[in-house]
Parts: C-alpha cells; structure tokens; sequence
C-alpha cells in the first residue's frame, strides 16, 4: 500500500508540474477545450486513485472539481472567472495536500469547505493563503521512463551476447585458470544484472490485486452493499507498462460490478441470492496471452434499458438497435457517453465511461470480452498480449531447427515408444492413445514443411489450448528456457503457426509456436464447451480422479490422483528399514515407503505421493488404470489407511485415505517444528555432550539457562539440583532417585510428563 | 527536383540508389535461421545484435536470378520491426539529385512498386528505390 502511496505522490506531483502551463492557458482562455480536458482529467485521475487508496479529502476535493468541470464539458455552466478560480484553488489545495501526505503532516481542512462552496454557482472566489508546507522531502521512489528501460533492457541483451561469444572463444583458447575465473565472476555478475533488468519490467500483477479487497470494501460500504471478493492469480507477471495501463480501467470494471451490478441486499433476498454479493478477480496466462477476469454474480446488463439509453442518445436509430444480436447489444456499453444506471454517484464515473476502458485496453493491443447473463450476473475478460512479458517455455527440435512452445499450454511429454502410447492411422487422421486419452497427433515437421531424418523416437508434446488438447509431434525436446518473447515481422505472423520471436542465449533467432494456430492449420476442430457461469460452475461437484492398482497384498486399490505425483519402477535394493521404518531413495532424497505386503525380488513400483511439500512411496505390483471416481464412498470403521470403499466397475475397491498417508508418514522434519519447548541443560559437558544431540533430534530447542522461561524444562546429574529438574544418575541399578542418563526412552517420557504437567504444547 | 542523399548498392548486376534516411544501418548477415512457412522471399530470422531482424531476399522479391546469396544487408525499420534487405555489394553515400522516372522506362510490376525517379550517377541513370516497399505486409503475405 505503501508503494502504492509513494507512486500516486510522484504521478500526481508530475501531472502537477506538467499541468501548470495548462492551468495559466486556461486561465487566460478559458474557452479552450483542450486545456479544459487536461485539467478534467487530472481531477478525475486523483478522483480515481483517491478512492484507492483512501484518501477521503481529496476525494471530496476533485469529486467537486469534477462535476464543475463535467458541467463545463457538457455545455451547463460557463467557464467565466470565479469558477476558474475556484477550480484552480481546488487543483492548488490538491497540490499542497499530496506534499503534506507525503511529508506525513497533517493540514488544516477548515478552507476547504470554502473551496467547494466556491465552486458552486454565482459564487465569488475565495482567496486563500496557500498552507504552510516545509520544503518538499527527498523521494525514496524514481519513475522511469519505459523508453529508457527498453533501452537498458536492449543494452543487457547485447551484453548477455557479447558475454555468451567471449566465453566460446576463451573455451576455444585454453585459457589460464585466472582468465576462467574472472570470465565466471563476469558472468555470473552480468546474469544477475539480466535478471534485475528483467525484473524492472516486469512486475506480479499482485501491484495490481492487492488494493482491490480494501477498494471493493469501501466501495461497497459507500453503497450500501455487502460484497465479498476473491482475488486469484495475483503471482501472474505482467509488462510494468501493461500494470500501469490495466489500472484505471480494472478500478472501473469493479466500481461499476458493485454500484450498477450487485444488487441492493433487499434485491439480492428478492431474488434468491445470498445477500453478499460476489465478485471474483483472477489473472491467468493462456498461451501468448494474460486473461483477467472479474465476474460479479449481480444482475447482468440489462440490455433492454442500454438500446433504450442508445436510442435516447440518438446514437443510432430504434429499427437498426433492435435488429442488433444480444452481444452486439451489449457491446453498446462501449459506446461513448452510456451507461445502464442513470444517476451518477461517486463511485462509478460519468463521461469517462466502458468506452475509455476499452480504448485503454485495445491501446496495448488487448481485447476485452463481456459475458452477461441477466439476473445471473456479468463477466468481463480483459486479454492482453504477452508481447515484452517473459514466457516460460520448453525448446523443441524438428531436425536441426528449434522452436520454443510456452510451458503453460504443455500438459505432457512423453516418449513415442512409452509403454502406455499408441499411434494409430485413422483414415487420413493420425491418432496418439495415452493412457486412456485419445488424442489427435500433428506432426510438426509436416506441419511446418520441413523435412527432419527420423533417427529416433519421437517425442509427443501434449498441447492443451482451452478448448481441447492434442499431440504435438517433435524430434527432440532440449531444455526450458524463459524468454523474452517479441512480435514477429507481419509476414512471418501471417502464416498462423508462430506467436512471436526471441533471442535466447546462444544468439541464434527462435520463434515461438502458436498451439491454438497448429491446431487450426491441421484443421482440428474442437468443439468449444458452452460457457458455464462462475454460479454454474462452483455448484457443480467436479468427479474426483483415481489412480487404480493392485497392491502387494493383491487387492485393488485407488489413491486419488491429485496426489499422485508419479508411478515408476524403482529396484529393491534402494528400499532400506530405518528406525523401524521403511525408506526409499529417490533422486537423492530419502522418503518414507509405505509397502502393505513382501516386496517382490528385483524392482518394485513405486507411487509417489505429494502433497506439494512432503513426499511418501507406496509399493504397489502394478498401476491399472485412471477412473473416475463415483460420488458415494462407504467409509470404512475407524480411520486409517483406507478411507473408505467405492465402486468401480461394480468392485469394490478400497480408496486410500492421502490425509491419513501424510499424517502418519510425512517426514519428522515437519512435526519437529511444531512443538519446540526448551530444554535448559546446564553447563554440564556431559548432558551437552551426550544427550543435547539426542533432544534435539527430538524436535526440542536445547539451550544453557532457563532465562525465566517458565515452561523451559530442566535436566540435571547433581543430585542436590533444583527441585523441579530432570535428575539423571550415572548408574543403571542402585541408589539415589533419577534416570539413568542412558535410558532414552526414559529420558524423552520424563520430559514428555513434565511437558504435559506445564500444559505445554503436546 | 529534389536533392538527396542516397547508398548506392549493387543487386544482381543493376545499380540501385536508396534514400540514405531509410537506411538506418548497414551490416553483414551471419547465420540466418530460416522460418518455414513463409513467403520465400523471408530467407529467415538472423541476430543483429540483441535484436532480432527479418532477411529479406531481394533477389527473390525482384524477380532476379538467384545465385549464392549475399550476406551484406540494409537495415531499415517499417512499422516497427527490422528488416535486413540483402544486397550484392555498397558504395558511398552522395547527394544527388532525384529526377521522376521517365515516361518511357518500362519495369515490371515488382520493380514499378519501389521505384522512385532516377538519380544520374556521372551520366550512368541510377533507379532510385524505396526498400520499404519491398517487406511484405499483412495483406500481401496473407
């Protein structure tokens, strides 16, 4: 919120400095359009980002200047010189306020009734002395023109291959160790450099999500309404230049979803809805696109009342309004100068209106999409290009050649020659069975008229872009690599096939594919699902996905397949017993194994279960298929293992519980955390030395002195120690009370009852 | 009559002379990675620095016979992006004088469109040329 405070401080105070020419030009012509729309704007950009960021007086302050100045626009008032005065007072008051934020001291509010007052009719100005404000303090933050970032952002790319050439010709010398370090340290340096350059571009759209649950708040306070918001994908990075553009238009979107959409509560009960109202932000990348979203579940656009408006208008006549097709009715709320609620409030604007929206949008080569269901609610698509925004991607080869296909459209690669693959001709069609998805196959090399030797398998590159996924077939699949990715040259666009261009490192040009533009050209068809309104959609129970088996014990069993992360053989001889526990060792790491019968002799599967952080085996004989699981499951009788029971295929099959699977195996690690009470052992070398270690290991904190801690636990060998220590005694039988000091067991049971006596964490 | 600066370039044997502020640089071409699919006067994708520029083979969109291809490039800019157009061999850069193409010179359609007038280079007639002309546009590429 900050940042954001800081950036409205410094924009304002820029517009500010730039607008004080147009401010002395309209003094002196105030007939003069184009100085009036300067000044109007800025009011209505410090109206917009006020509301933003709560800042109520000026709020109040440019709210005024604006309907004074939108009645100048519309032709109701005169701009004769007690109201420039007055608005000029206004913008002069704004000025001095935005220098107090900024230098967190408060100002005096007791003129500035006066000043809205003097904006009224017939009124005569108000002379002021300007308020007292120390001398403008040092800004912490600098605004950058985006021209010169492009241009540092050039600059690094040429160093980055000048760098990538250095380096080959010094492999190619056989340099001194010396000249290879420093050329490491160089380069090393000039990747972080990269990484900072590319990072002041670019920017989560967080910068813009975050304000948005206090602004939907307040907005909805300021109406009446009660409005809860989910904001989603805010990792989602974007062109700083593209944030900065989406901003007022976003802002708009969501006033307008709560003042015009959302019902009042009474008319929300009326019509059956829950009296909150719902709005829904969320960003997401779709292939060379960023797709933000925001849905509200109001009452739709009433596109009766908006051809009604039009009409009134006059911007065309009844007949052809009416002949329009219910989207071209709605895309009337584009159109300058309407809007579908008639009175004009504070929260949503007059004039600066969906029309402006859309031109913000459509200027950075974006789109912007309406879906309204009346009663049901409206959902905005705003599209924008990738163009400048740096894209993950995975290189593929067909023959030498290489092209990137974004990561984000990539659901899987697998080998031609998997085991659980078929390619079959069908008809003219070629046809790629995976597992149990039958999917259509293009093989890239056909596509793209480019003849490769067929040396080895295949790989398939499973492409999904939305409305259905296929097989793409390339030769080779090398490295992932994020890229910059730039629009190519018209006539290279215009084949269909590429989403744009890049340099990666090596220096040699590479086009990126358009998934969505193979498909097409290969002349695959999907049928586009039929769009489900975010109500629809969160009523519906999405059918739970199951990884069926037979186990070692030979019975059938599933384990949801969201926590699968993958099935393969692992040999016997990596499965070891530790701490009465079976173990096995995976890419490095050890990860508990959960095994319900002998393992076999050489290999056995293993499935690998996650939950995102943790990761458990469990031995199975063999994977048989993936199902979808029926809703009803018969629990079974006392938890464990096995959650319950459902039907597959008219079996029963025993579904595993993944909740119990982390519970009870999930690494120690992370229940040592959880519970860390002291442990204050002295300064005895002994009790450091030997058992320390052991408590530790334990998941306790272990320190010297108790410092006051009153639910640290003591551990002791002097026998004449505190009365409420832990007394170890040297001997295992025999005299004095005491544990001995080499029974763990006991050891770890006396904390535990001490632990349990303080009401400590366990 | 308007006096210019023009790069005098050599293409297929003809002289040609371009308007020096179309040019924004003149480079040689290293390796150009081809983009299937394309019309086949775009030979590729070559690097020019951090940017990357579209090579475009005048030869090809000329109608001239192809022999090895040249690797020494105009780059100039048409709404926004690069192109390298490749020529044989450059001169220098001097003013002359630009004359409108008489009457009589008959060209064909793809010369026709990038012709601009004549300029006399010590009595030989020099073609004046735009380049831009040559990168193909949505339009035309579709």
């Amino acid at each position: 919120m900050d940042e954001l405070l800081q950036e409205f401080i410094a924009e304002t105070r820029e517009t500010l400095e730039a607008l004080a020419g147009e401010i002395v030009a309209w003094e002196a012509d105030p007939a003069d359009r184009a100085r009036l729309d300067a000044i109007f704007r800025f009011v209505h950009t410090v109206k917009g980002s006020c509301g933003f960021l709560d800042l109520p007086r000026l709020a109040r302050l440019s709210h005024a200047a604006e309907d004074v100045l939108a009645a100048v626009r519309d032709g109701k008032r005169t701009p004769d010189r007690p109201l420039v005065n007055a608005v000029l007072a206004v913008v002069d008051r704004i000025g001095e306020l935005v220098e107090a934020i900024d230098q967190q001291v408060s100002l005096d509010s007791s003129g500035e009734d006066l000043l809205i007052a003097a904006l009224a009719e017939g009124r005569e100005v108000v002379v002021q002395a300007p308020a007292k404000v120390a001398p403008r303090s040092a800004s912490r933050s600098v605004r950058l023109s985006v021209d010169l970032l492009d241009r540092m952002m050039s600059g690094m790319s040429d160093m980055v291959l000048a760098r990538n050439e250095l380096a080959r010709r010094v492999r190619d010398e056989n340099p001194d160790p010396a000249l290879e370090a420093a050329l490491e340290r160089l380069s090393s340096t000039v990747a972080d450099m990269r990484d900072t350059v590319t990072r002041t571009r670019m920017q989560k759209i967080d910068a813009l999500f975050s304000a948005l649950p206090r602004m939907v708040r307040d907005t909805a306070a300021s109406v009446g309404k009660s409005v809860s918001v989910v904001v989603e994908g805010s990792e989602v990075e974007l062109d700083r230049e593209m944030i900065e553009v989406m901003r007022d238009p976003l802002v708009h979107i969501i006033r307008n979803a709560i003042d015009h959409g959302i019902e009042a509560p009474a008319a929300r009960r009326a019509a059956g809805k829950r009296e909150n109202g719902r709005l829904s932000v969320s960003a997401r990348q779709a292939g060379n696109q960023i797709i933000v979203e925001i849905i509200d579940d109001g009452a739709g656009i009433d596109t009766d009342r908006l051809v009604a408006r039009a009409i009134a208008a006059g911007i065309r006549d009844e007949r052809s309004l009416r002949a329009l097709s219910p989207r071209q009715q709605l895309d009337l709320i584009f159109e300058p100068g309407l809007s579908s609620k008639d009175e004009v409030t504070e929260v949503s604007g007059r004039g600066v209106g969906m029309d402006v929206v859309r031109a913000a949008i459509e200027q950075i080569g974006g789109r912007i999409e309406l879906d309204s269901v009346r009663g049901r609610g409206l959902r905005i698509a705003i599209n924008v290009p990738l163009t400048l925004s740096i894209i993950p991607t995975i290189v593929v080869g067909v023959g030498p050649q290489r092209f990137a296909i974004p990561r984000q459209a990539i659901e899987e690669i697998v080998s031609e020659e998997g085991a659980a693959i078929r390619i079959d001709h069908v008809g003219s069609a070629v046809l790629a069975t995976v597992r149990d998805r039958r999917l259509p196959l293009v093989a890239l090399d056909r596509t793209l008229g480019l003849t490769s030797p067929r040396e080895a398998a295949r790989m398939l590159v499973i492409v999904g872009i939305g409305v259905g996924s296929f097989v793409v077939a390339v030769d080779s699949v090398h490295d992932t690599e994020e890229l910059v990715i730039k629009p190519a040259a018209p006539a290279i666009m215009a084949c269909g096939l590429f989403a744009g261009q890049t340099l990666p490192d090596n220096g040699r040009p590479m086009l990126m594919l358009d998934c969505a533009g193979i498909a097409a050209d290969a002349g695959l068809n999907f049928v586009r699902e039929t769009v489900v309104t975010d109500d629809a959609a969160v009523d519906e129970v999405p059918r739970v996905q199951a990884l069926l088996f037979r186990d070692l014990d030979d019975a059938v069993r599933a384990v949801p397949l969201s926590v699968v992360d993958r099935v393969e053989a692992s040999a016997v001889d990596r499965v070891g017993v530790s701490g009465g526990t079976q173990r096995l060792v995976v890419d490095g790491a050890i990860i508990p194994l959960i095994a319900q019968g002998p393992m076999p002799e050489a290999s056995v599967n293993v499935v690998r279960l996650t939950d995102g952080a943790t990761m458990v085996g469990y031995a199975i004989a063999e994977p048989l298929d993936i199902v979808d699981l029926p809703e009803g499951i018969v629990p079974s009788q006392g938890g464990g293992l096995v959650q319950g029971v459902v039907l597959v295929d008219d079996r029963p099959v025993e579904l595993l519980d993944p909740f119990w699977l982390f519970a009870a195996e999930g690494r120690p690690a992370v229940q040592a955390v959880t519970h860390a009470p002291v442990i204050a052992i002295g300064t005895d070398p002994w009790i450091r030395n030997f058992v320390a270690p052991m408590l530790t290991q334990a998941g306790y904190t272990v320190v010297e002195a108790a410092d006051g801690r009153s639910d640290a636990i003591r551990l002791t060998q002097d026998s004449e120690g505190e009365g409420s220590a832990i007394r170890l005694r040297a001997t295992a039988q025999g005299a004095g009370e005491g544990i001995y000091r080499y029974d763990r067991g006991a050891i770890l049971n006396a904390i535990e009852d001490r632990m349990m006596a303080i009401g400590g964490v366990r | 009559m308007n006096q210019g600066l023009f790069l005098i370039a050599h293409l297929a044997g003809r002289t040609i002379a371009i308007g020096s502020d179309q040019v924004e640089s003149v480079v040689d071409i290293g390796t150009i990675t081809p983009v299937p699919r394309v019309p086949p006067l775009v030979l590729g994708l070559a690097a020019l620095r951090s940017r990357v520029v579209t090579v475009i083979d005048t030869r090809v969109a000329l109608d001239l016979p192809r022999d090895t291809p040249a690797t020494r490039a105009v780059i100039i800019q048409v709404d926004g992006h690069h192109y390298a157009m490749l020529v044989d061999a450059l001169d220098d850069v001097s003013a002359f004088a630009l004359h409108p193409l008489a009457n009589g010179v008959p060209l064909d359609a793809a010369w026709r469109t990038i012709a601009t007038g004549i300029v006399e280079r010590d009595g030989e007639p020099v073609i004046a040329v735009d380049l831009s002309s040559l990168v193909p546009t949505l339009a035309l590429a579709a």
